[in-house]
C-alpha cells in the first residue's frame, strides 16, 4: 500500500511527505513574503505625503477671537461626525479644509468619505441600516428615496431659519419632502451655458446671441459657412447615456413652454407627453437631429449617442465645432492649461431665452441630509448653511482647484471665486431677475429619472420619433 | 489604524479561523475513534452555514420580494413577472443573455483548452500562460477602457482631405483594408457579439487555468502507453485527453456559463444596456438600484435562478454519469 | 500536437515531484522512446505557432492599454496608440496614480487589499477543500442534494445579498470592518470553490483512499496526509482565481466596509482617481496597470504548483 503513494523507490513516503511540505511550505513562505514585499515597495513609492488628516480630537480651541462664531456650538471635544458623498478627488479636498475652522474651534473631527458608488451605496446603507451622520445628496429624488426609508431626520430650526434667509422659498421647497423640511442646500451648479471659443467667434465675426432667434439663426450662419459644424454633443455615460440631453429638454421647455409649465410637468401634474413638451423636444431635435448642425468634430447624428459626454466638447479647442451646451462643471474635462474666460481658448454663454429679459436658469445642487440627530450633527449642519461656511468653501475651492464650485447662498461673496466661468455662473444664479429651476429629471421618480428619460432621450436621438418616445417616458412613470 | 494593526488584525482572523477548523477537525477524529459514521456533515458544516447565511438566505428573501411593489409596501403576486414578459424589450433582453450564455462558455473553454494542451511542458511555459491569463487579472474596468480602445469609432469620410485619425484599433484595420470604419457598439444585432468577445477574451485565462491543472493530472502511463501504440497527436487528444478530462471541461463550462447570467459589468460600461445590448443581470442592477424598483429587480434576479436550471441538470446528469462510471 | 512535455524521472532518488518546476523544463534524464521523442519534434512547430498566434492575439489589447498609459491625455483622444510606439511618452499619468496627494496616496489603500485578500481566499479554499471531500468521498445523509445545492448557489448575484448581509453585519457589529468583507467573500466564494475542487478531489483513484482506510486510517489523516498534498495545482488554480476575484473587487468591499482609507481596497481609490465626473478617466489605464503587479506576481508564482505526474505510479499495486 505504501507502494501506492507517488514516491521514488526506495525512499521512505514519510520522508518524502515531510519534504514536501517542507519544500511547499518554504516555497509559499517565499511567495508570501515575495508578495506582500512587492506591494510595500508600492506602497512605499506611492507618495510619502498624504497622511490622513489626523486632526480632531483636540481640545476645543476657546477663547480666541476666530472662534467667537463658533461658540454657539459648544464644545464637542472627541465627538466625530461623518459625512458621506460621491464627490472624489479633487472636489473632495475643499470640503475637507472647509471643515477644518469648525474642527478647530469646536475639537470635533469630521470624517469625510467618498466614493463614486454613493447614489447606489447611500440607498444600500440607509436601508439596511447603516448610514452616515450626514450625506450630501445630489438630487432632490434622491432625497425622497431616502427620507422614504425612514432614516433621514429632519433639519433642525435653526437650519431652516439659515435655509430662510440665505437661499428662499424654492430652495427650501427642493429640501423639503412630504411637508417637512429634511435637507439643507450646499453647492450649486448652472446648466444653462454654452461653452464656445471666443477667438473662433471673433475670428469669423460671430456674435453671441441674447435671444433664441439669434441662437437659431447663428446656428444657420455657421452651418453655412462650413467650416466646422455649428454644435457637437455627446451623451454616452455607461449606465447614465442620455442625461445631457435631458438637460436639453428642460432648458427648452423652461424657454419655450415657462417655468410654470415646467413645474407641472416635473411634479407630474401634466403627462410627459403633454404637446407642450413635445414642442419643446422638438425645438431640440430641429437643432441637434439637423445633419447640418450636428456632430462637430465626431461625425453623423448617431454619434451624439456613443460620444463620451466628458469628450464632446473638447472639439471646441480644434475648430471643428462651434457649440457646447453643458452645465459650468464642463470646465473640468478641458486639458489643463486650457484658458478658461472671455479671452482664453474657451469660454461659455447664457443659453438666451426667447426674449432678452426672461431669464430662465436650470441647475442643480446638493443637498445636507442628515440621518443623526446628536448635537454635533446638528451643529455641523447648521455651520454647513451659514454664509461662513460658503465663503470659506469657496475661498477653499478657489486655491486649491482653481474654483469650480458655487453656491446659491446669497451670503457668498463673489469676489473669493477666481475662476471666470464660476464668476459666470454666480452672476446668472444670483440675479435677482434669473428665473432658477432645479434639474427636472432629478426630482422626478428614479424610475423616470433616472431610467426612462435617459433611455428615451437615447433612443430619441437614433432615430425614434417624438411622439414615442414621449409616450414610453409617460408609461414609465411610476403609478403609486 | 495603522498598518502594523491591520496585519494584526488579519493574523487574528487566521489564528482564529485555524482554531475553529483544529476544534472541529478534533471533535471528528474524536467521533471517528469512537466509530461514529456520518462525520460528513462535519466537514461540510461550516461551509453549509456560511452559505445558507450569505447566500440561500438573500436568495429566498430575493424570491419573495419579487412578489412586492417597488417600495416592498404592498403584496403585488406575479405582477411583476407579468411586467418582465409583457416587456417588448424584454424579448430582447432574453435573446441576449441566451446568446452570452450559449457562446462564451464554448469559445473561451476551447480557446483556453487549446491554449493549455499547446504550452504544456514547453519551455517557459508560465510566461506564456500569463499572456493569457492577463485579461482576467486586469479587472473589468480594466477591460472596459482596454477595448474601447479596439472598438472606438471615429469618422471617415473620403470626400474629406483631414480626417480624424482612428484611435480604435479594429476600425484602424478597416481603413487600412480601404473599408468604412463602423459603430461596433452601435449596430445591432451584432454589436451583442462584439460585447461577448470581451468576456470569452476574459473567460479564457479561467478556462486555460482550471484545465492546465486537469491535463497535468492525466496519469503519464495512460499518454506513454498511447504514444507507444503509435497514436498521433490528434487520436492522443479525442481518444486520451479529452475523456480524462472531461468532468473538468463540464465544470469549466458549467462555471463560465454561470458567470454569463451574473456579468453585467462589460454590457453596463461599454454600452450602457442600450442599443439592444441588455441581459437580464443588466436590468437587474438597473431596476434594483437605479430605478428603485426592488420589486421588478427580484423578480429578474429569480429569472436568473431560473435560467440555471438547465445548466444545474447538465451537471446532475454528468456527476450521475461520472459516479456509474 | 504535444501533449505532454519531458516526462518526470520518479525512478531515481528524488525530492518530491514539486521540485521538478513547472513542467519539466529543468533538466531530467531523458528517458522517453526514439520514436516518441521524434513524432514530438515534428508536431511542435504546430503546436508553437498556435500558441504564438493565440498569444499574440490575446495581448494586443492589453498591449495597446500600457502603451496608452504612457501617453498624454490629449493624444490619447486624436490618434491609435500603434501610432505611437516609439514615443512621445509621459510619466505623468502613473505619477498621478501613484504620487497622488489628491486626498491620500495609493499606500493604505494598498494595505487594505493585501490585508482584505490574504483570509478572503485562504478561508474558502481551505472550507472548500474540506467541504469538496465530504462530497467527493464520504457518504452522508442528503450528500448529493446538499452538493447540488451548493453548487447552484453560484447564481445567485452578490447584489441580492448586499442588503440583507449588511442588516446582519450591523447587528454584529462588524459593519465597515474588515470582517465583513472576510465572511462575505468568503461566502461568495464557496460555491465556485466547492464545485471545482470536489472535480479534482474525484480524480483520485478510489483504491488509495480505500486502502488507507482500510489501514485505519481516519478522514483527518486522509484529508491531511493524502489529499492535500495530491491537489496542489487545483488548490494553486483556484487560489489564482479567487485571489484575482478579490484583488479586483469593488462593490463587496465598498458595501461592507466602506470607503474610508482605513478599510477601502485599491479598487476604491483607482475608482475614484478619475474624478467626480469621470473626467481624468485615462487615469484609469495607467491604475489598471499598478494594480495589476501583485495578482501577477501570484499567478507566476503559484505556477510551480501546476507540476504533473503526482499520481504517477499511483495506479499499481
Amino acid at each position: 500500500m505504501l507502494l501506492l503513494l507517488p514516491v521514488p523507490v526506495g525512499a521512505d513516503h514519510r520522508d518524502v511527505e515531510v519534504k514536501m511540505r517542507r519544500t511547499g511550505a518554504r516555497r509559499w513562505t517565499a511567495t508570501a513574503a515575495a508578495t506582500m514585499g512587492l506591494a510595500l515597495v508600492l506602497a512605499a513609492c506611492s507618495g510619502s505625503g498624504g497622511t490622513t488628516p489626523t486632526t480632531g480630537g483636540t481640545a476645543a480651541g476657546t477663547g480666541s477671537a476666530e472662534c467667537a462664531d463658533y461658540a454657539k456650538y459648544g464644545d464637542l471635544t472627541g465627538k466625530t461626525i461623518t459625512i458621506y458623498a460621491g464627490i472624489v478627488t479633487p472636489e473632495d479636498t475643499p470640503y475637507i479644509e472647509s471643515f477644518k475652522p469648525f474642527e478647530k474651534c469646536t475639537g470635533a473631527k469630521v470624517d469625510y468619505q467618498a466614493d463614486k458608488q454613493f447614489e447606489q451605496q447611500i440607498l444600500v446603507r440607509a436601508q439596511a441600516g447603516n448610514p452616515p451622520d450626514i450625506a450630501i445628496v445630489p438630487q432632490p429624488g434622491l432625497l425622497a428615496q431616502l427620507v422614504a426609508t425612514g432614516k433621514v431626520v429632519k433639519a433642525p430650526d435653526a437650519v431652516g431659519a439659515n435655509v430662510d434667509k440665505f437661499w428662499g422659498a424654492s430652495w427650501k421647497a427642493l429640501g423639503t419632502v412630504g411637508g417637512a423640511f429634511y435637507a439643507a442646500p450646499s453647492g450649486a451648479s448652472v446648466k444653462s451655458l454654452v461653452w464656445y471659443s471666443p477667438k473662433t467667434f471673433a475670428d469669423n465675426g460671430w456674435k453671441v446671441p441674447t435671444t433664441m432667434a439669434e441662437l437659431t439663426a447663428l446656428t444657420k450662419t455657421i452651418a453655412s459657412a462650413g467650416k466646422m459644424k455649428p454644435w457637437c454633443v455627446g451623451i454616452a455615460s455607461g449606465e447614465a447615456t442620455g442625461w445631457p440631453l435631458t438637460d436639453w429638454v428642460e432648458d427648452f421647455v423652461l424657454r419655450t413652454a415657462g417655468p410654470d409649465v415646467y413645474d407641472q410637468w416635473v411634479s407630474h401634474k401634466i403627462p410627459f407627453n403633454d404637446p407642450k413638451i413635445a414642442k419643446a423636444l422638438d425645438a431640440v431635435g430641429a437643432i441637434i437631429k439637423d445633419p447640418a448642425n450636428v456632430n462637430g468634430g465626431f461625425g453623423d447624428v448617431s454619434t451624439i449617442a456613443t460620444t463620451a459626454f466628458q469628450d464632446a466638447g473638447l472639439p471646441i479647442l480644434d475648430g471643428t465645432c462651434a457649440m457646447h451646451r453643458q452645465a459650468s462643471f464642463y470646465a473640468a474635462n478641458f486639458p489643463s492649461g486650457t484658458q478658461i474666460g472671455p479671452d482664453g481658448a474657451v469660454y461659455a454663454f447664457y443659453l438666451p431665452a426667447e426674449s432678452a429679459t426672461d431669464k430662465p436658469v436650470l441647475g442643480a445642487g446638493e443637498f445636507v441630509t442628515a440621518f443623526a440627530d446628536r448635537p454635533e450633527v446638528q451643529a455641523l449642519q447648521e455651520f454647513w448653511s451659514t454664509d461662513t461656511w460658503a465663503n470659506l468653501k469657496a475661498k477653499a475651492s478657489s486655491s486649491i482647484t482653481n474654483g469650480g464650485w458655487i453656491t446659491a447662498n446669497k451670503g457668498l461673496d463673489p469676489a473669493n471665486l477666481v475662476n471666470p466661468i464660476d464668476k459666470l455662473s454666480a452672476t446668472i444664479l444670483l440675479d435677482p431677475k434669473s428665473e432658477f429651476r432645479f434639474d427636472g429629471s432629478d426630482q422626478m421618480p428614479a424610475a423616470v429619472g433616472s431610467g426612462a428619460f435617459w433611455k428615451g432621450m437615447t433612443d430619441w436621438v437614433l432615430g425614434a420619433s417624438t411622439s414615442s418616445t414621449l409616450d414610453k417616458i409617460e408609461a414609465a412613470w411610476p403609478t403609486s | 489604524m495603522n498598518v502594523a494593526d491591520k496585519f494584526l488584525v488579519m493574523v487574528a482572523a487566521l489564528l482564529i479561523f485555524a482554531a475553529i477548523i483544529g476544534l472541529v477537525l478534533f471533535v471528528v477524529a474524536l467521533l471517528e475513534k469512537r466509530g461514529a459514521r456520518s462525520v460528513g456533515w462535519f466537514f461540510v458544516g461550516p461551509t453549509v452555514l456560511l452559505l445558507v447565511v450569505g447566500l440561500a438566505y438573500p436568495a429566498v428573501r430575493t424570491v419573495v420580494r419579487s412578489l412586492y411593489n417597488a417600495a416592498g409596501s404592498a403584496f403585488i403576486g406575479l405582477s411583476n413577472y407579468t411586467t418582465i414578459f409583457t416587456s417588448g424589450d424584454m424579448l430582447v433582453v432574453l435573446r441576449n443573455t441566451v446568446l452570452w450564455v450559449v457562446i462564451t462558455p464554448f469559445v473561451a473553454t476551447a480557446v483556453g483548452l487549446l491554449y493549455a494542451l499547446v504550452v504544456d511542458g514547453a519551455r517557459g511555459e508560465a510566461a506564456a500562460k500569463s499572456l493569457i491569463f492577463l485579461p482576467m487579472a486586469i479587472s473589468f474596468v480594466g477591460a472596459g477602457i482596454i477595448w474601447k480602445f479596439v472598438y472606438e469609432y471615429k469618422y471617415f469620410d473620403p470626400t474629406l482631405a483631414n480626417n480624424p485619425r482612428q484611435i480604435g484599433l479594429l476600425n484602424q484595420v478597416l481603413v487600412w483594408l480601404g473599408m468604412q470604419p463602423k459603430q461596433f457598439l452601435l449596430n445591432q444585432p451584432w454589436n451583442n457579439l462584439f460585447l461577448i468577445v470581451v468576456m470569452i477574451w476574459i473567460q479564457a485565462g479561467f478556462a486555460m487555468t482550471i484545465l492546465s491543472a486537469a491535463i497535468k493530472a492525466i496519469p503519464l502511463e495512460t499518454t506513454e502507453a498511447a504514444r507507444l501504440d503509435g497514436v498521433n497527436a490528434v487520436q492522443l487528444f479525442r481518444f486520451i485527453t479529452v475523456p480524462s478530462i472531461r468532468p473538468t471541461l463540464v465544470v469549466v463550462l458549467t462555471t463560465i456559463a454561470i458567470g454569463c447570467l451574473k456579468v453585467f459589468d462589460i454590457v453596463r460600461t461599454m454600452t450602457g444596456g442600450l442599443y439592444g445590448t441588455s441581459v437580464v443581470a443588466n436590468e437587474f442592477y438597473t431596476q434594483s438600484f437605479t430605478a428603485g424598483n426592488q420589486g421588478l429587480g427580484a423578480a429578474l434576479a429569480v429569472l436568473l435562478f431560473v435560467l440555471v436550471i438547465p445548466i444545474i441538470v447538465y451537471n446532475i446528469r454528468q456527476l450521475r454519469r461520472a459516479e456509474a462510471r | 500536437m504535444t501533449v505532454i512535455g519531458q516526462p518526470l524521472d520518479i525512478s531515481g532518488v528524488k525530492p518530491a515531484p514539486g521540485a521538478g518546476g513547472s513542467g519539466g523544463s529543468g533538466g531530467s534524464p531523458r528517458r522517453e522512446p526514439v520514436a516518441a521523442a521524434a513524432r514530438r519534434r515534428l508536431s511542435r512547430p504546430w503546436a508553437t505557432l498556435t500558441a504564438i498566434v493565440l498569444a499574440a492575439l490575446w495581448t494586443l489589447p492589453t498591449f495597446g492599454l500600457l502603451v496608452t498609459s504612457f501617453r498624454d491625455s490629449k493624444a490619447i483622444n486624436t490618434s491609435g496608440w500603434w501610432t505611437a510606439l516609439t514615443g512621445p511618452f509621459t510619466l505623468d499619468n502613473y505619477r498621478q496614480v501613484l504620487d497622488t496627494s489628491n486626498t491620500q496616496s495609493l499606500a493604505p489603500f494598498v494595505v487594505n487589499s493585501l490585508v482584505i485578500t490574504v483570509p478572503s481566499v485562504v478561508l474558502p479554499v481551505f472550507l472548500a477543500t474540506l467541504a469538496a471531500y465530504a462530497f467527493a468521498w464520504m457518504r452522508f445523509p442528503g450528500r448529493d442534494m446538499l452538493f447540488v445545492a451548493v453548487f447552484a448557489l453560484q447564481v445567485v448575484p452578490i447584489q441580492v445579498t448586499l442588503i440583507p448581509l449588511l442588516q446582519l453585519y450591523v447587528q454584529m457589529g462588524v459593519a465597515g470592518t474588515f470582517w465583513a468583507v472576510w465572511l462575505s467573500h468568503t461566502a461568495f466564494g464557496l460555491p465556485l470553490a466547492v464545485f471545482l475542487l470536489h472535480n479534482f478531489m474525484r480524480e483520485i483513484p478510489g483504491d488509495i483512499i480505500e486502502a488507507a482506510r482500510v489501514d485505519g486510517a481516519g478522514h483527518v489523516t486522509i484529508f491531511f496526509r493524502l489529499m492535500l498534498p495530491m491537489l496542489k495545482p487545483a488548490l494553486a488554480a483556484f487560489g489564482i482565481y479567487q485571489f484575482l476575484w478579490v484583488w479586483n473587487d469593488l462593490l463587496v468591499a465598498l458595501t461592507f466596509a466602506g470607503s474610508s482609507n482605513s478599510v477601502a481596497p485599491m479598487t476604491v481609490a483607482l475608482y475614484n482617481m478619475t474624478g467626480t465626473r469621470g473626467s481624468q478617466w485615462y487615469l484609469l489605464s495607467a491604475g489598471a496597470f499598478v494594480s495589476i503587479l501583485v495578482p501577477m506576481v501570484v499567478f507566476l508564482s503559484l505556477q510551480k504548483y501546476f507540476v504533473r505526474g503526482l499520481l504517477a505510479g499511483s495506479v499499481k499495486g
